[in-house]
């Protein structure tokens, strides 16, 4: 059993628990007083502002943010005590959207989506809708959290669910530090669960792939780099197979602000970000492609602006108003925090964004 | 100068201001220095081990301050980091503990 470290920054009734706090210090200090440039400066100066939508591709559903764990770095601040939980009625207005999108992706996220009351019969109804690939984020602990989960890669295979999990290291010291003791054993045993029906393995189409997010105040390493030591160390220690390695920058909001401004690393990451800021990544960044879709139901460019409260600057505000044609005419919801999909080789919830 | 320290941790983010004082020889630095470091017969995880141990060996605090950050960033765990340290120290250590086979030579030369 893992055991969690923490409780969430809501519960503790933290001052970052506040979005429009985060978005406060996101934007003064080092950025209002010209110390650094704005995020807007910065792409006003290759003509991208205001920051427009391409094609939308990704319809990505966050279905509540009750979670079986409590990691550190968590920009949902998820957890056990996080009561928002998308309903069955909110779900419906959903389907809807997903039978009708253009998207060729649906991707489902959390907290845990698993320990949504209304889980599984949500996949069983999205997944008839024909999306070319239904991917589910999932911790991969909570395969193991509770019996009633066991069961769960037998119906991610039936639905033909593409499994993205979290994995922060081949080790299990940096694994549990981030995410509580006990996850790293829990991960590896679900991992090998899902490779014993066909997930991960080389010639599958039961797509697993691999989520790295650096353990502190620094910016992940390239890419395909780090998926060569993960595959050689999970193979050699563990038998472990998967395909792809995303790796991603930890943005600098809720719990991860949280740790950055408690362990004074805040404005140094932010340089960080900002040093490593790469024009060529503004142009694939996830925001536009997505649109996140809420717990209750309200419409977001990404899953951050979606935790900072900042909703589309659009007409459509909600899945009951949904039109694709209006939504994809408008400017996206800037801050600071977006430096952090510029940086380096640019962040997604597909990993990089740049060749 | 601004501070009263020789060393100040936000210098290392001036690095690359030393080329605005000679352009030429800069901008040959850091293009050998990028190169350097580039994934090669040696990967860059390799090259940024060797980094950090040199950067000890030579005690230079911002070069601490920059591999410490770089190792991380390519998923090094501090057992490694803190291993090759301990070459770094062998080789220094080594360097100075082989000199004293100067010290004997000179020492029977000199002694009847």
């Amino acid at each position: 059993m893992a055991k969690l470290k923490q409780q969430s920054l809501q519960k503790r009734d933290a001052e970052l628990a506040n979005a429009k706090r985060q978005v406060e210090i996101l934007s003064n200090g080092i950025f209002a007083n010209g110390e650094l440039p704005t995020f807007a400066k910065k792409i006003k100066e290759i003509n991208k502002l205001p920051l427009r939508p391409k094609k939308l591709e990704i319809l990505q559903i966050n279905v509540g943010y009750m979670c079986n764990q409590v990691c550190e770095h968590c920009h949902v601040d998820a957890g056990p005590d996080r009561k928002e939980i998308m309903t069955w009625e909110t779900m419906e207005l959903a389907l809807e959207v997903i039978k009708n999108t253009g998207a060729h992706t649906l991707d489902l996220t959390g907290g845990a989506p698993e320990m949504n009351p209304h889980f599984r019969r949500f996949v069983e109804e999205a997944s008839k809708a024909g999306i070319k690939d239904f991917i589910v984020r999932s911790n991969l602990t909570i395969i193991r959290a509770n019996k009633k989960y066991h069961d769960l890669p037998e119906f991610f295979k039936k639905h033909n669910v593409h499994v993205v999990s979290s994995m922060p290291h081949w080790t299990k010291g940096k694994t549990d530090k981030q995410r509580g003791e006990g996850v790293f054993d829990m991960s590896i045993t679900a991992l090998q669960q899902l490779n014993a029906i066909g997930y991960g393995m080389p010639d599958s189409g039961l797509r697993l792939d691999l989520v790295y997010n650096p353990n502190g105040a620094y910016l992940p390493g390239d890419q395909a780099s780090m998926e060569k030591e993960f595959k050689h160390a999970l193979m050699e220690d563990f038998g472990i197979q998967f395909h792809n390695l995303f790796a991603i920058t930890n943005l600098p909001i809720a719990r991860f602000l949280d740790y950055l401004i408690a362990s004074e690393n805040y404005e140094d990451y932010m340089y960080q970000l900002v040093e490593a800021y790469n024009p060529a990544a503004v142009e694939n960044v996830m925001c536009t492609n997505t649109i996140s879709i809420s717990w209750d139901g309200y419409l977001f460019d990404c899953d951050f602006n979606q935790m900072l409260k900042l909703p589309v600057a659009s007409k459509v505000k909600h899945l009951k108003d949904y039109n694709e044609d209006l939504l994809n005419d408008r400017n996206i919801v800037i801050s600071q925090h977006c430096y952090g999909c510029t940086a380096g080789a640019g962040s997604s919830c597909q990993g990089t964004v740049t060749e | 100068m601004a501070s009263n320290n020789y060393y100040d941790p936000a210098d290392l983010r001036k690095f690359g201001e030393i080329t605005e004082w000679s352009e030429e020889l800069g901008t040959k630095f850091f293009d050998y220095y990028g190169k350097v470091f580039e994934e090669g017969a040696l990967t860059a995880r390799e090259k940024a081990l060797i980094a950090l141990a040199v950067a000890h060996t030579e005690q230079c605090p911002y070069c601490i301050d920059a591999y410490t950050k770089d190792t991380l960033q390519r998923g090094v765990t501090k057992e490694q980091m803190m291993e090759a340290i301990h070459v770094g120290a062998a080789i220094k250590s080594g360097a100075t503990l082989v000199h004293g086979t100067m010290m004997m030579n000179k020492v029977n030369k000199l002694e009847m």
